[in-house]
């Protein structure tokens, strides 16, 4: 690992302004995505934050009839939490569908939201990745992308996000709340964290330099049942190479674009009485899939029909 | 950077670089050499310890993250002649090989039988439910935990023991 310097954070505000001072700061909080890619040399940062220990880690109700998630709350907190289990059950499964009980236990909120793709090219520092090294190329494109995106991608880079707790909060209409270095609150919707990758894949969000994400916010749940499903290549313990987040009415894929995706189409259709099958079919009429991942889309195609079907059974 | 850990209930003050984790300086700085490095990634599960009584992979954390942590190897779990009953378990149901893994599978499966005593869901879990203590819950929970000699049945059937020896 390169040599850094560290500090913990003493509140949000001084976070934020030591992030935009400082060139080429980072901030940690569970560290389970940043510190493995810092001994692969991916990540380099010259200054650790560590915001784990600000008081960020509260779930607590809204005014509104939602849940506030603190970013720093653990992601089995969240997972185990009793309103979230009783009201957003979609996010309950999808954050213990994901990584193993150590990382989850150490894993934050925030640092769910920004983990980096699982693109094999990305990680392995030997072959060009946009995302990595820009401008260096895409080894995936014309590599073993089996797990790339069919929705979304650029000639210039096809990773998937690989978050399953982003997938969930998409579904749900969550928005996140960040605090800029000017000391402003800003928040936007969930869906609107990610970009897609463009012309510029190493941009993977729309927050400002130094901004801090400091909170989830979920509305009210949405009327009807709630689900997730994840397709991996092992039972447990394994990144998705699909998987479906269901909340009412409200439907978001993930593993299949640089972001959560959210099926604008099928949640249109289903509206209008289309079947779960016609619904996500339409979905997929925008998908681009690149000969390898061409299975994502019977995949996907199955994987959310029954996950709509099996939600709406839930809800009644 | 100076920093205080609490390690198996003794207060270790070290100058400690920021780069260090928590793994290296239980293994090189504090010789406890139990916790191993198996793949320093995260995904073997060899080097979990328990932090606060949460199990977490010690190689995945900074150490000088944990000022002020109170952190539990297997060196502080038990001692030869006075075992912990999930080490006696491993031992009487032989829940290894060449026990790389063990001390890791040992720590997770303490920190494990505190979630599912907490009620902590996982994806084995019905929707709503408390969890039950049945093979898959065990399986789906332990599976941070690697063991390349393949010794996952008789780990399954030591936690099993080690749960009604504690009971």
């Amino acid at each position: 690992m390169r040599p850094f310097t560290y500090e913990r954070a003493t509140s949000a505000l001084s976070a934020v302004k030591t992030a935009a001072l400082t060139p080429n700061a980072r901030f940690i909080a569970g560290g389970t995505n940043l510190l493995d890619l810092m001994k692969l040399d991916i990540e380099h940062p010259a200054h650790l934050i560590d915001v784990s220990r600000l008081p960020m880690a509260a779930i607590e109700p809204t005014p509104e009839g939602g849940l506030r998630i603190g970013a720093a709350a653990s992601n089995s907190a969240v997972a185990a939490d009793p309103t979230v289990r009783a009201r957003y059950p979609v996010l309950s499964e999808a954050i213990v569908a994901g990584a193993s009980p150590q990382l989850r236990n150490k894993a934050s909120v925030g640092g769910n939201l920004l983990q980096r793709t699982r693109c094999a090219y990305f990680y392995d520092t030997t072959k060009p990745c946009n995302k990595r090294a820009p401008g260096s190329g895409c080894g995936a494109l014309e590599g073993l992308n089996r797990n790339a995106a069919i929705f979304g991608a650029s000639h210039a880079c096809i990773a998937t996000h690989t978050s399953d707790m982003a997938v969930a909060l998409v579904a749900l209409g969550a928005r996140v709340e960040m605090l800029s270095p000017s000391g402003d609150p800003r928040s936007f919707p969930v869906m609107e964290l990610h970009r897609l990758p463009g012309e510029n894949p190493q941009y993977e969000t729309h927050l400002i330099p130094g901004e801090l994400i400091t909170a989830v916010v979920l509305p009210p749940p949405p009327t009807g049942g709630q689900i997730y499903r994840k397709v991996r290549d092992r039972a447990s313990y394994a990144g998705g190479l699909a998987s479906v987040a269901v909340a009412g009415g409200q439907v978001a894929l993930g593993m299949v674009a640089a972001k959560p995706w959210r099926a604008a189409e099928t949640e249109g259709a289903l509206a209008s009485g289309a079947s779960p099958a016609e619904a996500i079919a339409k979905e997929l009429e925008g998908a681009s899939p690149l000969g390898r991942n061409d299975f994502k889309i019977s995949l996907v195609a199955r994987l959310a029909a029954a996950a709509i079907g099996e939600a709406k059974a839930r809800g009644q | 950077m100076q920093t205080t850990i609490t390690v198996n209930g003794e207060a270790r003050s070290l100058d400690v670089d920021p780069r260090t984790t928590l793994l290296d300086l239980l293994r090189e700085q504090l010789k406890l050499t139990g916790a191993k490095k198996g793949c320093d990634h995260g995904q073997c599960g060899a080097c979990t310890v328990l932090v606060n009584g949460v199990r977490i992979n010690s190689c995945l954390s900074l150490a000088v993250s944990h000022d002020g942590d109170e952190v539990v190897s297997i060196e502080g779990v038990g001692q030869v002649g006075k075992l912990h009953p999930v080490q006696q378990a491993f031992l009487s149901q032989d829940a290894f090989q060449c026990g790389y893994c063990t001390p890791g599978q040992i720590c997770s499966t303490l920190g494990m039988l505190r979630e599912l005593e907490a009620g902590a869901p996982s994806q084995e879990t019905a929707p709503g439910a408390r969890p039950a203590f049945t093979e898959a819950e065990i399986r789906e929970r332990m599976s941070g935990n690697i063991c390349r000699c393949t010794a996952y049945p008789q780990i399954v059937e030591a936690i099993k023991q080690a749960a009604e020896m504690m009971a």
